[in-house]
């Protein structure tokens, strides 16, 4: 006979209040909008009558916070973790609102309180319940999180059988176990090959994972060793921080931490605000960027017809700055979204900026929610930063992200230069890609993912009073490291034939953007292996500022069946170094001349296979510029030449430099005759050039005539559809005629999920939380 | 609140301040009167007679003219209209939208395919000195960027007065 337990499942009362978590966070919700203070808190109570409480409180959680993240980070033997440092750990109160976040990749101080209030939105409590030395796991896109391959590990924590806040940790693991290898694949178009996918799923309890999630987690993904630490890592680093917790109740009192985990939130939107008056200037500020999509060549081998098409993302961003302190970012006009993996959750987007604000607007330590409180965002539904569909992919969430952030940094740099502030302008950040992926048989005989993270070291851009830096860091990760050359070789089953400086990777300016760098990867000892490139080919992301030049372009190069073996065994010329000129190349003559040799701007492909012995070029990105090139001192441009950031022939061509080399190969640039050279620049720029009112004439018949690239049409189209506002404008702006209408449906390309689109929240029992205005 | 000296404030605006000063300036909370600062030694600095009443770029500023009125207006003193307009509409502008005007800038492969995305370089009429380079796909509007609330940044962020305006 199967007798059931007499324990009610219902309300757990885990707040001892006589409240459900949902009607505890209903109240702060309600309290905060009414009084326009993080749960009505006016006063700092415990800030204001004891700050050195308040400030030693702060000091001992943070501190707990990092140290966690610096031992924990240490059991992952994933380079991604240990070397890159793809990991961050956060603490929320009981509603699920950031109190305070380690080092790291911090894009996560709202995606696991996103989880957790979707857990309390749907009411967890009563099912599966949540009890002391539960583990929580989450990766799910479609309620908040960024990409499948950020795994979150989530636990409560109870002071005296009460729920007063919980711990989150997430690693960025190796593998998904997505329909092609590597953390961010781009073979799939849904969710449905996106990996892996857990939403909030009770995994551990007694502070033991259960034994069916370790089973079918570990043969879920390619890469079970490397999973299998990571995971030992989030927890190791959660029940720290629970323990912390602890200790400083016990220390502090339940009191003093209870209100400073609300009052430090309030302290976080205020100060936001405060950070905003006194860096930035009141204002509007109009900037935007694009991403290009080349999914109709044939090295896209997806397995839908109706994802083969190019197409285009568009990031308009209206960035208001209003005289009190608040902000708000409008991305009114935004493209839709798509059937790739580069789609963005609404938290994706709020949570992940802070990442890039504590880069610039709050260098601070004191990142919490509080920040999201002090911000208006904007995101219409539809757009590919808030898909309306539950099938959409997010795998690399991460390639629209940082693009579409490149117009917050020039928004915001255009405010610290009208302000004085030279010394924090940036031009922007480099589109941080290639993303060298893949798998196959590694050199230990065993199935094996790779992706490579030396794309945390892209360049930088350039600033009003400096160069960028070189293969420095990225956006995501403020704390980018490019790695060991040996540990990646202990990682994958690829040599280094070079680790180069990338010529002409930074936009030029007055100040350049900081170059790139590429390192030529051959295959050794791998079987049945494949690779795949990602990332922007066709188009650049990142603009230049103030004259400055955009970053360069990415583009690929492999080769196949190069007769490297050989040419090792006797002793032939190898290709070695960088691809120092593309216009030259060079890799050429130093392999088979039936080698099959793949040199385009194709910079997005799926699996393609390589043999021992074939050639990759993992080419990292270069940042912006800043200012006219014509600007430069002659001597930054000298040093350029010298050091093989810049090929002579752009050193004449864009800098008007004129410079001499000697019998040893150095450069010296003539500063005089450069000047003189420069004045002759600026009358043939003139020479060239159109009024602009002329010129938009001659661009206005080419929109009458519809003349422009499908994947223009179509980026146009699909912004048009989702926005009366941006159609509007865009017709205004051009004079268009009433009638004249872009549609989809007249482009020639497939049109799926252009009018038939489900929403997540359209699922039986699932309440969706949105944090935005859509 | 540290504060810097007339002098360290036009070395900024040289590019020639001292690395640790310029150090400081980053990891120090702001300095409020930096704005007066700049303004004082871009006004030096510049060989035009009109007051700068908000920097916009290396060489382009929102001056009040003889006649009060707000323009914006280039290092060479050429006016490009009333400040609140795009000062890109009244700018010399040169498009690069095809393969060989990007592969004078950038090496083989290094520019975007202009079926995707053209260079405006936009250019003072009459020094060609480039004030910006925009990156959009064809098509797109020319971006007006910036709308300065002047009035509230002076009154209420800065303390400072509003210069007169005659509109």
């Amino acid at each position: 006979m199967n007798m059931m337990t007499s324990k009610e499942v219902g309300f757990a009362d885990l707040l001892k209040n006589g409240q459900t978590l949902k009607q505890f966070r209903d109240g702060i919700i309600e309290r905060t909008q009414a009084s326009g203070h993080y749960n009505g808190l006016e006063k700092l109570a415990f800030r204001d009558s004891d700050p050195i409480g308040y400030e030693k409180l702060f000091s001992k959680l943070r501190g707990g916070l990092v140290h966690a993240r610096e031992t924990a980070k240490k059991i992952a033997a994933s380079p991604i973790v240990e070397q890159e440092g793809e990991l961050c750990f956060t603490l929320y109160n009981a509603v699920g609102d950031c109190v305070l976040t380690s080092t790291g990749i911090i894009i996560h101080v709202g995606t696991m309180g996103a989880a957790i209030k979707y857990m309390i939105e749907n009411n967890w409590e009563a099912n599966p319940g949540i009890n002391p030395g539960d583990m929580f796991t989450n990766n799910d896109c479609s309620i908040g999180n960024v990409h499948p391959c950020d795994i979150a590990t989530i636990v409560p924590i109870f002071w005296d059988g009460r729920l007063i806040g919980w711990v989150g940790g997430v690693t960025h693991v190796i593998d998904t176990g997505a329909v092609t290898p590597g953390s961010m694949s781009t073979g799939q178009t849904q969710r449905f090959g996106d990996g892996y996918m857990i939403t909030c799923r009770k995994t551990g309890v007694n502070d033991e994972p259960l034994r069916d999630w370790l089973h079918e987690s570990q043969r879920s993904v390619r890469t079970p060793k490397y999973w299998i630490l990571d995971e030992k890592t989030r927890i190791a680093g959660c029940h720290m921080i629970r323990e912390l917790v602890e200790d400083v109740i016990r220390a502090d009192g339940i009191d003093a931490y209870e209100k400073f985990a609300f009052e430090v939130i309030e302290e976080g939107r205020r100060g936001l605000m405060s950070r905003i008056k006194a860096m930035t200037l009141p204002g509007k500020y109009r900037k935007v960027s694009f991403v290009d999509v080349p999914y109709k060549h044939e090295d896209v081998q997806v397995s839908n017809a109706f994802a083969k098409l190019d197409s285009i993302m568009h990031s308009p961003c209206e960035m208001t700055i209003k005289p009190d302190g608040k902000w708000r970012l409008d991305f009114e006009g935004a493209s839709r979204w798509g059937w790739h993996t580069f789609n963005a959750h609404q938290v994706a987007f709020t949570s992940g900026i802070w990442v890039m604000m504590c880069q610039t607007l709050v260098p601070t330590q004191r990142i919490n929610d509080g920040a999201y409180y002090a911000t208006e965002f904007r995101l219409p539904k539809g757009t590919w930063c808030n898909p309306d569909d539950r099938r959409t992919g997010h795998a690399y969430a991460w390639h629209f992200l940082v693009s579409g952030w490149a117009a917050l940094w020039r928004g915001l740099s255009q405010s610290y230069f009208s302000r004085g502030y030279l010394e924090e302008v940036n031009a922007g950040n480099a589109n941080t890609s290639n993303w060298l992926q893949g798998g196959g048989i590694n050199q230990d005989g065993e199935i094996h993912a790779v992706n490579s993270f030396e794309a945390s070291s892209c360049g930088t851009g350039a600033c009003a009073v400096k160069d960028g830096l070189n293969h420095a860091a990225a956006i995501w990760n403020p704390e980018g490291d490019m790695g060991d050359i040996e540990i990646w070789e202990m990682a994958e089953p690829l040599l280094y034939l070079g680790r180069n400086v990338k010529a002409n990777s930074g936009g030029y300016g007055k100040y350049r953007g900081g170059c790139g760098f590429e390192t030529l990867r051959m295959v050794w000892n791998a079987q049945d292996w494949t690779m795949f490139f990602m990332g922007n080919g066709f188009m650049n992301s990142d603009w230049g500022m103030m004259g400055g030049y955009p970053s360069a372009t990415g583009y690929r190069f492999e080769a196949h069946k190069t007769g490297l073996e050989q040419r090792i065994a006797i002793g032939d010329s190898l290709p070695l170094g960088g691809d120092l000129d593309p216009t030259r190349p060079d890799y050429e003559r130093h392999i088979d001349a039936t080698a099959v040799v793949k040199r385009d701007k194709q910079c997005m492909t799926t699996e393609d296979c390589y043999d021992n012995h074939d050639l990759y070029l993992n080419y990292l990105r270069g940042g912006p510029g800043f200012g006219d090139p014509i600007d430069r001192e002659p001597k930054a441009i000298e040093n350029d030449l010298n050091q093989k950031f810049l090929l002579p022939e752009y050193a004449q061509k864009v800098y008007g430099a004129v410079f001499t080399e000697d019998a040893k190969g150095v450069f010296t640039v003539d500063a005089a005759k450069t000047q003189a050279r420069r004045g002759e620049m600026r009358k043939e720029r003139l020479a060239r050039a159109l009024p602009t009112r002329e010129w938009m004439k001659e661009e206005r018949e080419r929109i009458l005539n519809k003349h422009a690239a499908v994947q223009v049409r179509h980026m146009f189209a699909t912004s048009f559809a989702l926005s009366e506002k941006f159609t509007k404008q865009f017709k205004d702006f051009w004079s268009l005629p009433d009638d004249w209408q872009l549609l989809e449906e007249e482009l020639g390309v497939p049109s799926y999920g252009a009018k038939h689109r489900m929403d997540l929240s359209l699922l039986p029992d699932v309440t969706t939380v949105v944090q935005v205005e859509e | 609140m540290t504060t810097y000296t007339n002098e360290q404030v036009a070395h900024l605006v040289e590019g020639s301040l001292d690395w640790d000063t310029t150090f400081r300036m980053l990891s120090m909370p702001k300095d409020n009167s930096r704005f007066e600062q700049y303004l004082a030694a871009l006004q030096a600095k510049v060989s035009f007679k009109e007051r700068i009443v908000l920097p916009l770029g290396p060489h382009l500023y929102i001056v009040q003219n003889a006649h009060k009125q707000w323009v914006t207006q280039c290092d060479c003193g050429h006016a490009f209209g009333d400040y609140r307009e795009n000062w890109k509409l009244h700018a010399a502008l040169y498009v690069r939208d095809t393969e060989e005007a990007m592969t004078e800038v950038y090496p083989k492969l290094m520019a975007p395919d202009t079926q995707w995305q053209v260079y405006r370089e936009y250019y003072c009429p009459s020094c060609g000195t480039m004030h910006d380079v925009e990156a959009p796909t064809p098509w797109y509007p020319v971006i007006h960027d910036f709308e300065p609330d002047i009035e509230a940044f002076y009154k209420d962020w800065v303390g400072l007065p509003v210069p007169e305006r005659a509109d």
